[in-house]
């Protein structure tokens, strides 16, 4: 128990201290402006007792399910063939870093030349916004397996698709991992322009409803705190987590 | 087996006897320097380690004796000049030749047994036997109760008696080491030479051990035979055949003997590049 409290008292001290000025800004602010934390919170209960909120929220998370699994595949098997070739990877991966510094919204309006104002058009953004991370960070999760342990493996007779298996991959893994975080993100925070943008259509998601929303500023923060509370949950629940058993079986954690 | 060494000086002198188990002919190995010069690392070396020997190669820092171990676990190839291992040319890297290198290189994401497992799995060993026989190598170096625990638990000591359980766990005919006892501090450093000449004396004759050091004590307590290398670039100085009985202990009187003898050896060696 105490363990626990310590953990999560901080942040459940910032969160309530957060909520505490809102409602100090919001008791002397218009309610058109600045809504109180009552009212969002009805607004939040009203849109999930009648559909809306889980609904988008379904669909958005569909979209980021299946562009983030899109983007692990390209960007894992570009990365593994240009960890392999070291002229391909000189000649493409310049391309791919273009590519990850560049903001992707940028690539929204070309998207919907090709894909139309579609739902096609948003997860392709999303997809090129994530894949550039995945594919750097596997490039550099090889280049760092320390020398010793591939020589320790090669001696103990694991060669050629054994010493991948059993040296290469498992210590390549924190790197490859640290690259799915920032991917996730990206493809997160793409998802959620594209859905912003692509609002006139009929398709639904977190984005759209936000657009929605603008007369209802209630309704508008109480999605936006449901897009913080998913973005949060996937971070710790799945990310963090994952990076830190990782790290704590091989004792790389800085402290307990 | 007091007499070890003498056996294998008689094999050496049999006609038709078979090639030595490792060799080093003409050997050279240059290496570029960051500057671009062109530097030789072991200058023109031939030598033979016949089975059940236990060699050390003894110098200082920089004479190339970890290069010539490398080659011979091939994971370096020569510039000129052939290794052999059993009289053909050593192509590559593998569980009959198995390395214990500076560090103990354990793999940080297994735990103690899955290290020791991982080398029986590469050697062919079915599933179900590999944790009975695992734990029976980790036995061997008194680290049952640390079977379970990651390789970042341990102390320096017990890691490299981990990578020594491994090593062994391939049932190599060689066991090269590459100063693999030189970071740990003294008490360790004894623990495992006493294991190490453990292993060797009970194999009787059927490992062959190659052991690197810059430290005479270990040299002269662990080998059949010292080769005494030069500073870069490496040549071979003398060699030193040590006919001490088994098992050794540090304060042996025959042990203290060779390692004055070879210090002197050494000492000469040193002044002599002092002055040029």
């Amino acid at each position: 128990m105490r363990r626990i409290a310590r953990e999560i008292g901080p942040p459940l001290a910032g969160v309530v201290g957060l909520l505490v000025v809102w409602a100090i800004v919001a008791a002397f602010a218009s309610p058109r402006t600045v809504p109180s934390p009552a009212s969002v919170w009805s607004a939040l209960r009203r849109g999930i007792s009648d559909g809306t909120i889980p609904e988008a929220a379904v669909k958005t998370l569909i979209r980021l399910v299946f562009s983030f699994a899109v983007s692990i595949v390209i960007g894992t098997a570009l990365g593994f063939g240009l960890a392999l070739n070291e002229f391909a990877r000189r000649s493409v991966r310049p391309l791919v870093v273009a590519l990850q510094i560049t903001p992707f919204i940028a690539w929204l309006p070309l998207a919907v030349v090709w894909f139309g104002l579609s739902e096609r058009a948003v997860v392709f953004v999303a997809i090129v916004g994530a894949f550039p991370s995945v594919t750097l960070a596997t490039i550099s999760s090889f280049g760092q397996v320390p020398p010793l342990l591939k020589r320790a493996g090669r001696t103990l007779g694991a060669e050629g698709w054994h010493l991948y298996r059993g040296v290469i991959f498992p210590a390549a893994l924190p790197g490859y991992v640290g690259g799915l975080q920032q991917a996730w993100g990206f493809a997160w925070k793409a998802l959620m322009a594209g859905e912003l943008i692509t609002a006139g259509l009929n398709a639904t998601g977190l984005g759209q409803l936000l657009a929605r929303s603008q007369d209802d500023v209630p309704a508008l923060v109480a999605t936006v705190a449901v897009i913080v509370v998913i973005g949060v949950l996937v971070e710790y629940l799945v990310f963090v987590r994952l990076e830190r058993r990782i790290r704590a079986r091989r004792g790389l954690l800085l402290s307990g | 087996m007091a007499d070890r060494a003498e056996g294998a000086v008689a094999t050496m002198d049999e006609r038709g006897a078979p090639p030595p188990k490792l060799a080093l002919r003409d050997l050279v190995k240059t290496r570029r320097s960051t500057a671009g010069e062109t530097v030789t690392a072991v200058d023109h070396v031939t030598l033979d380690v016949f089975q059940g020997e236990f060699v050390c190669l003894l110098g200082p820092s920089g004479c190339g004796k970890t290069t010539i171990l490398n080659i011979l676990a091939g994971l370096d190839a020569p510039t000129s000049g052939q290794a052999l291992l059993d009289g053909r040319p050593i192509a590559g890297p593998g569980p009959d030749r198995a390395v214990l290198f500076q560090e103990p290189a354990l793999f940080p994401w297994l735990s103690v047994v899955g290290n020791v497992e991982f080398a029986l799995k590469h050697v062919g060993v079915p599933q179900d036997e590999r944790r009975d026989r695992a734990m029976g190598w980790l036995e061997n170096v008194h680290l049952t109760n640390f079977a379970n625990a990651q390789p970042h638990e341990l102390s320096a000591g017990m890691r490299q008696r981990t990578a020594l359980a491994r090593a062994l766990a391939c049932d190599p005919d060689v066991l090269l080491g590459d100063e693999p006892f030189g970071a740990l501090d003294a008490q360790a450093r004894e623990l495992l030479q006493n294991e190490v000449q453990r292993v060797w004396v009970e194999s009787e004759g059927r490992k062959t051990f190659v052991f690197v050091t810059h430290n005479v004590r270990e040299a002269a307590l662990l080998a059949d035979r010292v080769l005494v290398m030069t500073a870069a670039p490496g040549k071979l100085l003398e060699e030193q055949r040590i006919y001490a009985p088994r098992p050794r202990q540090l304060d042996d009187a025959l042990v203290s003997r060779v390692v004055s003898e070879i210090h002197e050896i050494l000492m000469l060696e040193v002044s002599k590049g002092g002055g040029s």
